[in-house]
């Protein structure tokens, strides 16, 4: 089968989710393997959420947020801007290819720029395939116990 | 106080008051020439002479620079004596300027006809009275005309009798000359040009447009003659309640308001770039909006629909959805063009014999009462062509020179047509203005893809915007005519009301907020916030968000390293379980 | 009647927890008066057959340190927890993988090639492995297996208490001791399941002394790079401390003698994840809205999983670096 990636994304209130929303309603077609959760603030997104996300199996984590200087909240994004490379860095860390993680800006207007940022990212997540964490489950360790002589 | 009699008349005056003032106030009319009420008395025409009577002598004197005294005395201002001397002194200046009008004039209530005197220049104007040197150099400032040669060779003329550098212009030489012998003229071409009629004003002190708030008359700075040379004060002069303060400088001045109505409108789509309309290129394509000025009362033609040439047009072209309802240009409906288009129609045929075309994509008369003026229109005998004007070309010789061809596809006949018109009026587009981001981002309020402001919900709330005491009003939030901007206006004013009435504010739900137990005070939250409603106590050693000042972003609640602070409706919880829930 | 029985065990650990209890001083005394130790492999010779011999919930109090790491650390602790009334995780590998868990950034194979083969000390020229099982004459012997991922404690087995620390710190030790001799000798009821033991629901900036103000960071530094103003918050002066995302308990030492909390004492109550938080906090007051620029200053963190979760890794979101 196919592989569908499973990717979350971090919609900003005023921005980003109205934009899906104009996506929406002016009845784009984009790849349906974004789910979204919204926040008020891209500032509100924590690294905890895309770490979590991946834990949980996520495939890739999308965070769009208002333009640098069109934040509804003046300068959330400009927070969010300066979480996502350590984040990213985190990513590393944990060997998991930083690319999985994506920062946009995607304004209220731009419903198409929010196609065209879904289309591309799943393509991208796609390409860099499912996101396999290993020996996650506890059920892989050898559970034997062995009786002294 | 003195008192003086003039022609036998008492009356009590200031000392110092002159002569002529105090005739003036009697109503007695001494004549000048070269008196001015705004400059120093200069006392050479002569024709202010007066009798100063004191006892059995008597004295002539000049009555705009002789000063009342004491009270003995007796004034004649048409006696005999002094009448010979005037008609003498008339001779003389008739002799000096034989074409000025007012001495001509003047001569005559005299019943001087000709001089005795010898004519140097039977065209000169000037009678030498220097009000123009004295303006220039003491109301200006400017100090760019003045006094050449002596004796008979006297004149007025600039340094050298080559354009001064320090003339600015400003005409008021012309404007004091009694005789009009200084006259302001026009170099450029003095053809009509619709592009530049303007309904503004033209003085450097003036109210600034008819509805103006508040209703008073400000300066012009850039243009006051006061704020380029320090003279004139001309108008602190005449006005009669001292209102005029050159002191007063621009002022950026904050107002703390409780709610913000965005009227800002919208700014005209230029459609110079749209080559094929010959915008700029042919004088007699006008913007609906110039062709608006020009039918004002108020305008340079004073209302009359006019070709840059000055005469009538025998036809006129309205060319609907210039820049609107165009894929290269804005897609949407400009709404108001098709109604105004059929008013220009119906001044053309109300002031005109010109036969109109209108060239529409699809006729929205779609207000109360609109569709009924569309078929009253048509009764009115209006050509309407159902297609867009594709083209505007000149036309030779035929149809004169001027003449214009548009070209169109009439799909109703489904007809290729050309129409020669001798103007054209282009409904263009209305569009948000190129300041409408940097608004939006000052207030905080976001803006579609064509620019106009978005209001918080488009049935529910079209007023409001998703900043809290911010609404909106007119065309700055899309299209709309008077009667749908005043309503909305109207509802604007009243939400924004109903917020200061009420004296409560009702806040959101969500917002941030710290748990004491928690919060250790390690103040990263503290510079995070752009509504600074996030306080550090010393005393407790905690952070404290403000409920009413916090918008709920959220972003404290992010950054918290301790988990202290809770994004209220947005909690760690509910996220981490929308996650789980997505993913699980 | 018979005294309680206490056991302390060691899994994957330094030792230094074993440390800490000694070094709660006299107060060793009252526990050894009240308790009847069973079992302490580091202070004296038990048999695992002496715990397995025993009944089911007989051990009252079992402190248990040392991240689980092999096999034998899951069985000891899948038998203590059988035995045990009440067993708390003690200390920081046995709450959240400690110090051991950051072998989580590697793997067993890694760790095994690095330590038998190639370690400049190590020759061993036929590149032999510990094996699991091995024949020899008199029969089959076994080594414990160990895992490619090291655990904390909760992870594998049930967890009574949360005794956080690298290691506990002793007057808190003393305190719980003293606490759970309380509690057994009145009969009070026990604090609720999973109660976090000897530490504050506040974060390691309570305990710190240091002047503390809004935050600008325009560039990291690491503690060896210059002296530090010994009254002014360290994250203020550059160094990342993990002290907000800590919890208090233990005396904010460390911040106190100029080094930046390194985050022992385990992540707050509200705190899913110690790292991710951390990360969002201090991003959060890098001095810049520029890309590049904010790329500058983070590149000044050196390694920035190990620097954010130092104690926390086996117990984070992503528990360990993925293939």
């Amino acid at each position: 089968m196919d592989f569908e990636p499973k990717i979350l994304g971090l919609l900003c209130n005023w921005c980003s989710y109205t934009g899906a929303d104009l996506a929406g309603t002016a009845r784009m077609k984009y790849p349906p393997n974004v789910y979204t959760v919204r926040v008020m603030c891209s500032g509100r997104v924590d690294p905890g959420f895309i770490l979590d996300a991946m834990r949980a199996g996520a495939d890739g984590v999308l965070v769009c947020g208002c333009h640098p200087g069109d934040c509804h909240y003046v300068e959330g994004n400009y927070k969010c801007l300066r979480r996502i490379p350590l984040t990213k860095k985190l990513l590393e860390g944990f060997g998991i290819d930083p690319r999985r993680l994506r920062l946009e800006w995607v304004s209220a207007s731009e419903g198409g720029r929010f196609k065209e940022v879904v289309t591309e990212f799943t393509e991208q997540i796609r390409a860099l395939g499912p996101l396999k964490l290993n020996d996650w489950a506890f059920a892989e360790q050898p559970l034997e116990v062995h009786e002294a002589a | 106080m003195i008192k003086v009699t003039i022609d036998g008349r008492d009356i009590e005056v200031k000392e110092e008051t002159t002569i002529l003032n105090a005739a003036r106030e009697l109503g007695i009319k001494i004549p000048t020439l070269c008196y001015s009420e705004f400059l120093e008395p200069y006392a050479v025409c002569r024709i202010c002479l007066c009798e100063v009577v004191r006892g059995k002598r008597s004295r002539l004197v000049t009555a705009c620079n002789y000063p009342l005294r004491d009270a003995s005395v007796s004034i004649l201002t048409n006696s005999a004596r002094v009448r010979n001397l005037r008609k003498l002194n008339l001779e003389l200046l008739l002799a000096q300027a034989p074409a000025a009008k007012i001495v001509q004039d003047l001569a005559a209530e005299y019943g001087v006809t000709k001089t005795r005197f010898p004519i140097k220049n039977p065209d000169e104007k000037c009678i030498l009275c220097g009000l123009c040197v004295q303006v220039c150099e003491n109301l200006v400032g400017a100090g760019a005309i003045g006094f050449s040669s002596r004796g008979s060779k006297r004149e007025v003329s600039t340094p050298w009798g080559v354009e001064p550098e320090t003339c600015i212009l400003c005409g008021a030489c012309a404007h004091f000359c009694p005789t009009g012998h200084i006259v302001m003229t026009e170099e450029a071409d003095e053809r009509i040009l619709h592009s530049e009629l303007t309904l503004g004003p033209n003085a450097a002190i003036s109210i600034p447009f008819r509805q103006a708030i508040p209703n008073v008359p400000r300066i012009d700075v850039e243009h006051c003659i006061h704020f380029k040379t320090g003279g004139c004060e001309l108008c602190s002069k005449v006005c009669p309640k001292d209102c005029i303060d050159y002191q007063m400088k621009d002022e950026i001045e904050d107002i703390d308001v409780g709610a913000i109505v965005v009227a800002t409108g919208f700014q005209d789509f230029d459609p110079t770039p749209l080559k094929q309309y010959g915008y700029g290129k042919y004088a007699n394509v006008l913007s609906s909006i110039e062709f608006e000025q020009m039918n004002n009362a108020a305008s340079p033609t004073g209302g009359a629909i006019v070709l840059e040439n000055g005469e009538e047009p025998r036809s006129v072209a309205i060319l609907h959805c210039i820049g609107s309802r165009d894929e290269n240009n804005h897609k949407y409906c400009s709404r108001v063009c098709c109604m105004y288009a059929l008013k220009f129609a119906h001044l053309i045929k109300e002031k005109t014999t010109a036969e109109v075309y209108q060239l529409y994509i699809d006729m929205r008369a779609f207000g109360k009462g609109y569709e009924e003026f569309y078929h009253r229109l048509l009764e009115e005998g209006v050509n309407v062509i159902r297609g867009k004007g594709a083209e505007i070309a000149p036309i030779g010789g035929k149809f004169g020179e001027e003449g214009l061809l548009v070209r169109c596809e009439d799909t109703l006949i489904s007809k290729f047509r050309e129409i020669p018109v001798d103007m054209v009026v282009l409904c263009t587009a209305l569009e948000a203005r190129d300041d409408s981001a940097d608004l939006a981002r000052k207030l905080n309020i976001s803006k579609g893809a064509d620019g106009w402001f978005i209001e918080a919900h488009p049935k529910l709330a079209p007023v409001s915007t998703t900043t809290d005491g911010v609404f909106l009003a007119g065309v700055c939030q899309g299209p709309k005519d008077i009667p749908d901007a005043v309503a909305q206006g109207t509802a604007a004013a009243g939400q924004a009301m109903k917020l200061m009435t009420v004296g409560e504010l009702f806040l959101d739900a969500a917002y941030a907020a710290i748990t004491d137990e928690i919060c250790s005070g390690c103040r990263i939250c503290n510079g995070l916030c752009p509504y600074n409603a996030i306080s550090f106590l010393e005393d407790k050693k905690v952070s404290e968000v403000n409920a009413a000042m916090c918008k709920a972003c959220g972003t404290c609640a992010a950054a918290c390293p301790s988990g202290a602070i809770t994004a209220r409706h947005f909690t760690d919880d509910q996220i981490y379980a929308q996650i789980e829930a997505i993913f699980a | 009647m018979p005294k309680p029985k206490l056991a302390v065990y060691w899994a994957a650990s330094c030792g230094g927890c074993d440390i800490a209890i000694l070094d709660i001083e006299d107060k060793i005394l009252a526990v050894a008066d009240f308790f009847d130790l069973c079992l302490w492999p580091c202070a004296a010779d038990f048999k695992y057959a002496d715990v397995r011999a025993m009944d089911d919930k007989s051990i009252t109090l079992t402190l248990f340190n040392g991240a689980i790491r092999n096999s034998e650390n899951y069985e000891i602790a899948r038998l203590l927890r059988g035995k045990s009334v009440v067993l708390a995780a003690f200390g920081s590998c046995a709450t959240e993988g400690g110090i051991p868990g950051l072998a989580n950034l590697t793997g067993k194979e890694a760790i095994l090639d690095y330590v038998y083969i190639k370690s400049p000390s190590t020759v061993n020229p036929d590149k032999i492995y510990p094996q699991p099982r091995c024949k020899v004459p008199e029969g089959e012997i076994y080594i414990p297996e160990m895992w490619n991922t090291v655990r904390a404690l909760h992870q594998v087995i049930d967890v009574d208490y949360i005794i956080p620390g690298c290691p506990p710190q002793s007057d808190q030790i003393a305190a719980v001791v003293g606490a759970v001799i309380d509690i057994l000798s009145t009969g009070k009821p026990l604090p609720p399941k999973g109660t976090v033991l000897g530490a504050s629901e506040k974060s390691c900036c309570d305990e710190c002394p240091r002047k503390r103000d809004v935050k600008k960071i325009t560039k990291f530094r690491r503690p060896f790079e210059g002296p530090t103003d010994p009254d002014i918050c360290l994250m203020e002066q550059g160094l990342v401390c993990l002290g907000p995302a800590t919890r208090s308990g233990c005396g904010a030492k460390c911040v106190s003698a100029g080094m930046p909390c390194r985050g022992c004492y385990s992540l707050p109550a509200n705190v899913r994840d110690q790292g991710a938080k951390m990360v969002s906090a201090l991003a959060s007051v890098v001095d810049s809205t520029d890309p590049t620029e904010i790329d500058r200053i983070i590149a000044t963190i050196p390694d920035p999983v190990g620097t954010f979760y130092r104690f926390s890794l086996a117990e984070s979101f992503l528990r360990r670096k993925q293939a």
